[in-house]
């Protein structure tokens, strides 16, 4: 069936009939991926450029519309060996890269600032020990005020406005005590340039801002390398949905561009691209990425479907619904609300630190001032000691201390296979001290898999298995992943809802259902009753009939996670929405003894709020869109990349791949970040119990203040290097 | 020290190009794919075909 690709969602239209679009490219790894394709593109007719960015693996396309058209590069790539998936440009993506270009000028009109005016400044310092003139030193202040008032001006627009934000909100962010900080330092030092003084603080303010820049360009590169490649998988695995037009032709869309009342075409095989009433067909319903049950559902002309779940054997027209009152969808977006809401704001560290900074250095520098005045200083010097004890607690060191540690683990969590939507889910994953499992492509694979061990002589399961590359069946499809000869038998039929037939060594061979390999309709019910929780393919050739067991298995190495999770005091939990009898087995491999099965979305929020009501902090790991609500509702939570969509976006990360283990990665990376966290925040405290006295009694000099601030934040930040350093041996 | 009429403009001006010649690669996209740079010095295809 002659099919069209409609790719108009993701295709920008530019000026003169030209088009711009984004993909994802996978599989480029060198300098000749990136050659091969920007050259074979190039050389098309029709395209004005092509060009990979090969630190976001991402391909720029421009071409002119009477040319060429979006499918048509997109299989040209295709032909060249890489598939590309085009990307849906988004508003967050654009506004990052906006701000972190904003932060890095900023950055780098702050380190050109600091480095003129340290240079004064530490001719200063030298001159005041030796034969400098007054003249020659307030020449040298004036200038070093020229440089920095503009550039703090501008350097330090990001504190300001932040701070603005937090003060009308009438609350205290850490911006504001720097924002404080940086103007007094600026304001003194320019009436005591005035004055003729020994001493002025530019360098120190300038510098401030410096360090502080640097931190916050640090968490935001961290956050934008995460969000790109959520961006890029997410654009891989977006599917495809084939629409029925009016007049009754297919057209393949973006599952995004479907709305209610379009008609969809669903193979067997095929995931349902959205939430729909069957208006023609029948088949059996793979449900597990709904609900977590692993028996096939029977579906019908009017029956609802879920998107996610998978069309086992016979064609289904779909009509795309909106969510209707009593589906279960409808149940789970409205438990999401109230999960989202009642979901109690952690506090996190850095402002639990900034709530506790502001007002102790304020204080304290009011203190000192007061103090000062009543010893019978006079009012020009109690001033400024009070202004050096603000200079000399810069948050510095605390600003850093915290985004350090996070980039640090970002990083390390990132080559684990963990992808964090947010920097504050480190803390709360080291926080947690229970974790709940859901089962179905949690802990077992989010695919059936055929048993290995049985029965059958490995020559006929070889036969077996490449017969069923020619199926679309689920079932097929987890069996044709034993083949090792990867090409299908030439001539192999397939008869929908039935199964495959092929001439193998001149006799015929078939895979399939039971009925269709010649067994007994009693037969194959007794050995469905034997065989559990599996599902049967059979196959015949040659006289021989076999049944092969397909079940879904454990993660490879689910045993030894649980296993090495149970070692560290944490309580463990199984929820699933399967039939008891299928969770039972696995909770006994795994040696779970807390498990229920058969429970709906809500009552996994239930027994999740029961933990949380005993002073438990529970983390939940699932995958399916029952999982959605519970994974808001808990304190921290994980999915794995073949989680249904909705439930992806409730997750505080994603872990990739077909091993558990980056739970556990999270779990230890994350414990060791958040006491690295506390390390730093102790050390800035350490170091402001030694510098704030020598403040208070009117020390300090610039010289001593720019030694102190740059050793504090040089410190912590070796600190947070070590969260790296031990990853890299475990 | 009337060296330092001329020696301070000039060492500022020089700081100051540092800075505009980075705003200026900044902007140009100079920094966007910095992998990218890295692996396309490799292939010497450009000097075969010319």
């Amino acid at each position: 069936m002659a099919e069209t690709l409609d790719l108009s969602l993701f295709v920008e239209p530019g000026d003169a009939g030209a088009s711009h679009m984004t993909l994802a490219v996978e599989g480029v790894s060198c300098a000749g991926c990136i050659r091969k394709i920007e050259n074979g593109l190039n050389t098309l007719p029709g395209i004005i450029e092509a060009r990979i960015n090969f630190t976001q693996r991402r391909l720029a396309v421009d071409w002119r519309n009477d040319e060429i058209d979006a499918a048509k590069i997109i299989a040209a790539i295709e032909t060249i060996g890489y598939h590309a998936h085009p990307f849906a440009p988004e508003r967050a993506d654009a506004d990052e890269s906006a701000q972190a270009r904003w932060l890095m000028k900023c950055l780098a009109v702050a380190g050109f600032a600091a480095m003129n005016v340290m240079l004064l400044s530490v001719s200063v310092w030298t001159g005041n020990v030796s034969d400098m003139t007054q003249e020659t030193r307030d020449l040298f202040h004036w200038l070093s005020a020229l440089i920095a008032l503009p550039a703090a001006a501008y350097a330090g627009q990001p504190f300001f406005q932040s701070a603005f934000r937090a003060l009308r909100a009438r609350h205290v962010n850490m911006d504001v005590p720097i924002t404080i900080g940086v103007t007094l330092a600026l304001g003194l030092s320019l009436y005591e340039t005035a004055i003729h003084a020994t001493h002025a603080y530019f360098d120190s303010a300038i510098m401030l801002l410096f360090f502080l820049l640097v931190g916050r360009t640090l968490d935001l590169a961290m956050r934008r390398k995460t969000r790109l490649f959520a961006g890029n998988l997410a654009s891989i695995k977006a599917e495809f949905a084939r629409r029925l037009d009016a007049n009754g032709e297919l057209v393949r869309v973006p599952a995004a561009a479907l709305f209610p009342g379009d008609r969809v075409l669903v193979r067997a095989g095929e995931r349902v691209p959205a939430d729909g009433t069957i208006i023609n067909g029948t088949s059996e319903i793979d449900e597990s990425l709904v609900t977590g049950e692993t028996l096939y559902r029977p579906a019908q002309a009017g029956a609802t479907i879920y998107a996610g779940s998978i069309n086992v054997s016979g064609a289904l027209t779909v009509r795309v619904t909106a969510v209707g009152a009593g589906t279960l969808v409808e149940e789970v977006e409205r438990l999401l609300d109230k999960a989202t809401q009642a979901r109690s704001q952690t506090v996190q560290l850095a402002d639990r630190a900034a709530r506790l900074y502001a007002p102790v250095v304020h204080t304290a520098a009011a203190l000192t001032a007061a103090g000062w005045l009543i010893a019978g200083a006079g009012l020009h010097d109690s001033i400024v000691i009070a202004i050096a004890v603000l200079i000399i607690t810069c948050p510095c060191a605390i600003a850093l201390a915290i985004p350090a540690v996070q980039v640090v683990a970002a990083g390390a969590l990132f080559r684990s296979g963990v992808i964090l939507n947010g920097g504050s889910a480190i803390e709360r994953l080291a926080e947690a001290d229970t974790i709940v499992f859901d089962k179905t492509g949690t802990l077992t694979l989010p695919e059936p898999r055929a048993d290995e061990r049985t029965a059958i002589a490995p020559e006929l399961l070889e036969k077996a298995a490449r017969l069923a590359l020619s199926s679309h069946h689920p079932l097929a499809t987890a069996l044709a992943r034993l083949a090792r000869v990867r090409s299908p038998y030439a001539g192999a039929i397939e008869e929908p809802g039935r199964g495959v037939r092929a001439v193998i060594d001149g006799t015929e061979a078939r895979l399939g259902s039971a009925s269709f390999c010649g067994i007994a309709a009693n037969d194959a019910a007794a050995q469905a009753s034997r065989g559990g929780d599996a599902s049967f393919i059979s196959f015949t050739h040659g006289g021989v009939i076999a049944s092969i067991p397909i079940r879904q298995t454990l993660r490879p190495d689910a045993v030894a996670v649980i296993a090495a999770l149970r070692k560290r005091r944490l309580k463990l939990i199984i929820l699933s929405g399967d039939r008891p009898d299928a969770v039972a087995p696995v909770a006994r491999e795994l040696g779970i003894t807390d498990w229920q099965g058969g429970l709906k979305p809500a009552e996994k929020i239930a027994r999740i709020e029961e933990l949380k009501a005993q002073g438990h902090r529970v983390l939940m790991v699932g995958d399916g869109l029952n999982d959605a609500p519970s994974l808001a509702a808990a304190h921290v939570s994980m999915s794995p990349i073949t989680a249904a969509h909705l439930t992806q976006a409730h997750a505080d990360a994603l872990f990739l791949g077909d091993q558990l283990k980056p739970v556990l990665q999270a779990v230890t990376i994350s414990q060791r970040a958040r006491r690295l966290m506390k390390e730093n925040l102790g050390l800035a405290v350490v170091y402001n119990l030694f510098a704030v006295p020598v403040a208070i009694t009117g020390l300090v000099t610039p010289l001593i203040a720019a030694a102190a601030m740059s050793g504090s934040s040089l410190l912590v930040t070796l600190n947070a290097l070590r969260a790296r350093l031990r990853t890299e041996g475990a | 020290m009337n060296v330092l009429i001329y020696l301070v403009p000039l060492a500022l001006m020089l700081g100051l190009t540092g800075l505009i010649a980075f705003l200026w690669s900044l902007k140009s996209g100079q920094y966007d794919d910095l992998d990218g740079a890295a692996v396309r010095i490799l292939p010497d295809d450009d000097v075969a075909s010319r």
